[in-house]
């Protein structure tokens, strides 16, 4: 009864709470250019512009809610437009892992027993592998870009969906409704995809939730490092990196990007929480 | 047990291998020429052809592989392209660094985090427990390069107490004795409290789910009924049997560790292989990328081993059972 989870979700104060917070990040992040005066990659004169505190404005009369960074680009403008790269980055990272992980648990708990054991063991193999290490690997030595991003973020991340989905799906697959279906005609995989799957879902939700959370972080970790998004492109990670050369005389350069990120990893943790608890964990 | 352990040891050395040669085909597939990076933008064709011949890097990938492989069996990692010093001596010079980084963090964490958890799960004031939980999951949600950014703001700029930068001033090697390890304490302040904050509030939140879990088991009344007071039925039996989960994820959070670990490193300039790793993939100094990962999978395999030892000292169930 998806319906009355999703109401669950909602009754739950940290769910609650966590569902609103992410809904005004991504409303920010939507509605960046009615909330943000100037472009995010915008230079005007950079000697009188750079550097400006938060709240002050500069000889062109533009206000910068958050100030400026070295050359002279609104914080708060490249804050709400890089939330757009970070999120989707995060999000469609965590989509490719979901899809991944799903495929290779439906497929090791429905499948051939050969099959299950070999992607079972391919599983476990792949969690043992250091995430980060790949993810250095893979984002250094090809052309950093978003679609790079995903791609590594998704393709590291699949492991743990992977395996809960194969513990689900083999609970469900003993339940009486399968043998009813099987009897009725239903071949394996449509009984898999039809039936057994969305039963199996609801634990896979809060781990993705989850997983949105860390992928935006890691993919803000890679562009801190210089090997994610590429700039002049906002996100959340050059931020933060371009913040730390700049931690002496313009904190809020750096702060501002991390307490965003921050944000949107506690909404993320909160809702998890909450589909967790509906889902009778704890 | 000894069984266990020995198959452990063989999906150990299964997962390194594997992080081996996946590190070795991906460097060698990507784009990207370390003889041309070497020699500069000016050089001949027949200075790169050469170049590359000399590296060895002009033979099939089978073979190249097939060689590397026995060399590093050996301990020979080969020479970094980059800095022209044996791979293995950069990679031995920096491990003991992360290994220290790593393991004072995970007792610092787990530590709090424990302490934290089980407090939390037991105190009777809802909104302390609420507190707790505003404060370990904000912590957990802390990217470790902006945490530690955020720490080198307020300790060395504005407090100015504390260095931001290596793990030694530059006249460590005038000072002897007590200055000497002053100097390393204060290098060392700053990245351990970033890492250890980070997985902390991770650890505290684990360690509260396992101890809410266990609130009223039979086996804490029982306990309580025999006289003993609530501390020491929290202490020693309610936090022993907390443990056992906690242990094994204790285990399987190392990679996580590591990863915070390669980033704090880079912020704070911390000679470990995390740095070591992150500029040498950026070079494609690839004998020092191939031994930093052998080096990284390793410490991690090694770290989960040690994680399912742990589990059988705490738990008599595991330690007893066997064939």
């Amino acid at each position: 009864m998806p319906g009355r989870k999703r109401a669950g979700v909602w009754r739950d104060p940290r769910g609650r709470a966590g569902l609103l917070l992410l809904l005004l990040i991504a409303a920010v992040a939507l509605l960046a250019p009615l909330l943000s005066p100037v472009a995010p990659d915008l230079q005007r004169d950079v000697v009188a512009t750079r550097f400006l505190s938060p709240g002050s404005t500069d000889l062109h009369g533009v206000l910068h809610p958050l100030g400026t960074d070295r050359l002279g680009r609104d914080v708060w403008a490249r804050l709400v437009y890089g939330a757009r790269v970070s999120l989707s980055v995060g999000v469609l990272g965590m989509l490719l892992s979901l899809l991944l992980g799903i495929a290779v648990g439906a497929a090791a708990a429905g499948g051939p027993r050969r099959l299950g054991i070999l992607l079972l063991g391919a599983t476990d193999f792949a969690l043992g592998l250091p995430r980060v290490v790949l993810l250095l690997l893979l984002a250094a030595l090809w052309q950093p870009s978003a679609v790079l991003v995903v791609v590594v973020l998704g393709v590291t991340g699949w492991m743990p969906v992977a395996r809960l989905v194969y513990a689900e799906a083999r609970g469900q697959l003993a339940q009486p409704y399968v043998e009813a279906a099987t009897a009725l005609g239903a071949r394996r995989p449509r009984v898999l995809l039809r039936h057994v799957l969305p039963n199996a879902l609801g634990p896979v939700l809060a781990l993705a939730t989850l997983g949105v959370g860390n992928a935006i972080t890691l993919e803000a970790g890679l562009s801190f490092l210089g090997l994610g998004v590429q700039p002049p492109t906002a996100s959340w990670g050059s931020m933060i990196a371009s913040g730390r050369d700049t931690v002496v005389n313009a904190p809020w350069v750096g702060l501002a990007p991390g307490i965003a990120l921050v944000l949107v990893v506690v909404g993320c943790t909160l809702v998890a929480d909450a589909v967790g608890a509906v889902n009778g964990e704890r | 047990m000894a069984r266990g352990f020995l198959l452990g040891l063989l999906r150990a050395a299964a997962v390194v291998f594997g992080v081996v040669s996946l590190t070795f085909l991906l460097l060698h597939l990507a784009p990207g020429d370390p003889v041309r990076r070497m020699l500069g933008p000016a050089a001949t064709s027949e200075q790169l052809e050469a170049g590359r011949h000399a590296l060895g890097l002009d033979r099939p990938l089978a073979v190249q592989y097939g060689a590397w492989l026995g060399h590093a069996l050996q301990g020979d990692f080969g020479r970094s392209i980059a800095q022209g010093r044996p791979a293995a001596a950069l990679l031995g010079e920096a491990w003991p660094a992360t290994a220290l980084l790593i393991l004072l963090s995970l007792g610092a964490s787990w530590g709090i985090g424990l302490l934290l958890g089980a407090a939390q799960a037991n105190t009777r004031r809802r909104g302390l427990d609420a507190l707790g939980s505003v404060v370990t999951v904000s912590l957990n949600a802390m990217p470790g390069y902006w945490l530690g950014l955020a720490l080198v703001m307020l300790f060395t700029y504005q407090l100015r107490w504390l260095p931001s930068f290596g793990a030694a001033g530059v006249d460590a090697e005038f000072l002897h004795g007590g200055a000497r390890l002053a100097d390393r304490l204060r290098h060392l302040a700053l990245p351990l409290v970033t890492l250890s904050l980070i997985g902390a509030g991770g650890a505290a939140r684990l360690a509260r789910a396992a101890m809410r879990a266990l609130r009223g088991a039979p086996f804490l009344l029982a306990a309580r009924a025999r006289g003993l007071g609530a501390r020491r039925v929290v202490l020693h039996h309610q936090l022993r049997s907390a443990l056992i989960p906690v242990v094994t994820l204790l285990g399987l959070s190392l990679p996580a560790v590591f990863s915070g670990a390669v980033f704090v490193e880079a912020i704070f300039g911390w000679p470990g292989v995390g740095q070591l790793l992150v500029q040498a993939v950026v070079a494609r100094d690839y004998p020092v990328v191939m031994a930093a990962a052998t080096i990284s999978a390793v410490l991690v395999v090694a770290g989960n081993l040690l994680a399912e030892l742990l589990v059988s000292l705490v738990d008599p169930r595991v330690r007893h059972a066997g064939p």
